[in-house]
C-alpha cells in the first residue's frame, strides 16, 4: 500500500512525463492566484506555446511532494520535456534573452526580440 | 520578521565571496528580491545557482520568507 503522499508524488511524475510543457502554479492560467504564477503564464502565452497547468493550491501535499522531487522550494515551476527549467525569475530572464523560445522550440515574437531596436521595415511606408 | 540586512548577511556568510543586494519588494518583510554575485556560480546553470541561494534559507522559504526573487551571476 502506498501512502497518499506517494500517490501524489507518482501522479506528479506522471504528469511531468506525459506533458512536454507543464507549469505547476498557484491558481489556473485563467485565474492565477499569485503574481509570480501570473507573470509566468503571460510569458508562455506571449510565446504561443501550448502548456499543461497544475494548480497546487487545492492540497498542500502537492507542493510538498513537487518541491521534494524538483529540489526547488518555490512556485511556479516550469518543466520542459521532463526537466525543471525554472521559476518566474529564470523564465522571465530566459524569455527576454530569447533562450526560452529556443528551449520550447518556438519563434520569439518579433517585437519582443532582444536588441531589436531598429524600426521594422513595412511595406506601407514604402508606398507613401 | 526577516530584514533585508539579515538576508544579505545570511547569503554572504554561507556562500564564500558572495556579494548580495537585497530589497524588500513591498515593505512587508516577506517578499524580497536579491541579486547575488558569487565566484562559485561559475560553471553552474541558473537552476543550480538559485538552488544554492535557496539552500541558505532552507524551510524559511515559503515560511517567514514568502517569496525570494533571484538574479544570480558569477561575476559583477
Amino acid at each position: 500500500m502506498s501512502t497518499p503522499e506517494q500517490q501524489i508524488s507518482t501522479a506528479i511524475q506522471e504528469a511531468i512525463a506525459e506533458n512536454d510543457v507543464i507549469l505547476f502554479m498557484k491558481g489556473t492560467p485563467e485565474a492565477p492566484r499569485c503574481g509570480f504564477s501570473a507573470r509566468t503564464v503571460q510569458v508562455l502565452e506571449a510565446l504561443g506555446t501550448p502548456f499543461a497547468a497544475v494548480d497546487i493550491l487545492p492540497d498542500p501535499r502537492i507542493r510538498q511532494e513537487l518541491s521534494a522531487l524538483s529540489q526547488w522550494p518555490t512556485i511556479p515551476q516550469l518543466f520542459v520535456r521532463g526537466e525543471l527549467v525554472g521559476g518566474c525569475d529564470i523564465i522571465t530572464e530566459m524569455y527576454e534573452s530569447g533562450e526560452l523560445a529556443q528551449t520550447l522550440g518556438v519563434e520569439q515574437p518579433a517585437d519582443e526580440a532582444p536588441g531589436d531596436d531598429a524600426a521594422p521595415l513595412t511595406i506601407e511606408n514604402r508606398l507613401n | 520578521m526577516p530584514t533585508t540586512d539579515e538576508l544579505k548577511q545570511r547569503i554572504e556568510a554561507s556562500i564564500p565571496g558572495a556579494i548580495a543586494d537585497v530589497v524588500d519588494l513591498n515593505g512587508g518583510g516577506d517578499h524580497f528580491r536579491a541579486t547575488v554575485v558569487a565566484p562559485e556560480f561559475a560553471g553552474l546553470t541558473r537552476i543550480e545557482q538559485h538552488r544554492r541561494v535557496y539552500a541558505v534559507f532552507g524551510p524559511d522559504i515559503g515560511g517567514p520568507i514568502h517569496a525570494l526573487s533571484l538574479t544570480t551571476r558569477a561575476e559583477a
